[in-house]
């Protein structure tokens, strides 16, 4: 044993040193804590002396035909128990192998414990698991999105029983708008990982869903086999249609929760993943409608608000405005005449005095007078006066009838 | 064929951030509103008129499978 020559070596080189009790446990401990198997390991024994301490603690001693070995299982794992472990049961316990060093004593810190029987069924979950988890098949990234609002929801379960009693009741209450086609299955037993994957394929060959459910209720680990099988993990990993798995209780984790889309802890969660309430998406119209009348609202507010800044003319601002310009044009008019007027007044004061100037009238005051015949006409010449001829003359202060006496020769001009 | 309710929720939801946007003239705000209305109204309808459908896949003698309405167990019972 690699331990002790490790404790002999060190007795020799030291020579005769003495170690307490307490120093070996903690070197014991830490040299079996360093041995990584020994930090989860699977033991197979009967249980005996079995006793519930009122702590929460159970201590146990697993015991085959050939020796016995302590167990401690913590109040939180025992928790987890599925079940009460019993004197004489056969199972199957996982955990750490460490020493308790006040006791001096190794023993096994338990973490689960599974009757056996199911315990290799653990095993091959545990290790297809792992294989499976090696090739991708839970990688996150490959999940599909469950959609909003399906229109149809397939869902692969058995016929008969509680789980499809609960998904349609809940999936129909919450959204009618959706149907619900089923596609009975076998959900344990011989032919029930076939039957589930032949659902899966059937959906998504004829598209008649566009989210599935597949899942059963609660039961042994043997009963949820199914979904522990490989075909059941590739067919929900290679499925188009997106898959919420709905297996068993909230306690119980299958390979195909881990390759759905979308695990559900139980079938009637399943089917409230699946759908939205039909409460919430009336309030979602509302808030739709809602934010509709506040849009508009906001729309004509804004363009009320731009209108006041844009002050419109009224008639009357039309008639006032019209009314100034007349005023302006009629004053304008006003002293364009008086204007005109005034330069007409010079202008026929002038045309007076000119006329003024040129009037008979005045060239009479001067000392002539005008001779004019019986109609009227002004007699220029001596040739139209013959003798005993009437005619008058007119002077500045009247006239007077004249009678030609005797004609004479001309040279008028001469005598003057 | 008549729109899902999914299509008219999407146009719905569209409508209402398009009047939000502003965008709009007022002709078309008013129409928009009008058509958001009449549409929040015709979901609402769906929504509350909907009727449960169930229906399960029975296989047929030729191996296909057909579809037929589903009862559950307690309805069944209610029906006998």
């Amino acid at each position: 044993m690699p331990i002790l020559t490790a404790l002999y070596r060190k007795a020799i080189i030291m020579d005769k040193i003495i170690v307490t009790v307490s120093q070996l446990n903690a070197f014991v401990k830490k040299a079996l804590d360093s041995q990584t198997v020994l930090n989860d390991i699977w033991i197979k024994g009967e249980i005996s002396n079995f006793k519930q301490h009122y702590s929460g603690h159970l201590y146990i001693t697993l015991k085959d035909e050939g020796g016995v070995l302590k167990a401690v299982m913590f109040k939180s794992a025992a928790a987890r128990l599925t079940f009460l472990p019993k004197d004489g049961m056969k199972v199957v316990a996982r955990g750490k192998i460490s020493v308790y060093e006040a006791g001096g004593a190794y023993q096994l810190y338990v973490s689960e414990i599974i009757p056996d029987g199911i315990g290799e069924l653990f095993m091959a979950y545990e290790q297809l698991k792992k294989r499976l988890a090696e090739k991708g098949l839970f990688e996150q990234s490959h999940k599909k999105p469950i959609p909003r609002l399906p229109q149809r929801i397939g869902v692969i379960t058995a016929a008969t029983g509680a789980a499809v009693r609960d998904i349609v009741n809940v999936a129909s209450r919450r959204f009618p708008l959706a149907e619900i086609i089923i596609f009975p299955s076998l959900v344990q037993g011989d032919g029930a990982a076939a039957d589930i994957c032949r659902g899966i394929e059937y959906f998504n060959k004829n598209r008649a869903a566009d989210v599935l459910i597949v899942g059963r209720g609660g039961g042994s680990i043997e009963d949820l086999w199914a979904f522990n099988e490989e075909t059941v993990a590739y067919a929900i990993y290679n499925s188009e249609i997106p898959i919420i798995s709905a297996v068993g209780h909230e306690t119980d984790f299958t390979i195909a929760d881990f390759a759905a889309d979308l695990r559900a802890p139980t079938p009637s969660a399943a089917a409230e993943l699946a759908v939205p309430s039909q409460a919430e998406l009336l309030r979602n119209v509302v808030h739709c409608g809602d934010r509709l009348i506040n849009a508009v609202y906001s729309c004509i507010e804004t363009r009320e608000l731009r209108l006041s800044g844009i002050k419109l003319r009224t008639p009357g601002d039309i008639i006032n405005e019209g009314c100034q310009k007349l005023d302006t044009l009629v004053r304008r008019l006003e002293r364009g005449f008086e204007a005109f007027a005034e330069s007409e007044r010079g202008r026929l004061a002038k045309s007076c005095a000119r006329l003024d100037a040129l009037s008979p009238l005045r060239v009479m005051s001067r000392g002539y007078a005008l001779p004019i015949d019986e109609n009227g006409d002004i007699i220029k010449t001596a040739e139209e006066l013959t003798e005993k001829k009437n005619f008058n003359l007119r002077m500045t202060d009247g006239s007077v009838s004249c009678r030609v006496l005797e004609k004479n020769g001309g040279n008028y001009g001469e005598n003057i | 064929m008549a729109k899902t309710f999914e299509q008219c929720m999407k146009e719905l939801e569209e409508m209402a951030d398009k009047l939000e946007s502003g965008e709009t003239t007022l002709n078309e705000a008013v129409k928009l509103f009008e058509a958001g209305m009449k549409l929040s109204d015709s979901c609402r309808r769906m929504l509350e008129n909907a009727e449960k459908k169930v229906s399960v896949l029975l296989k047929t003698d030729d191996g296909e499978y057909e579809k037929q309405a589903f009862l559950t167990d307690e309805e069944s019972k209610e029906n006998e």
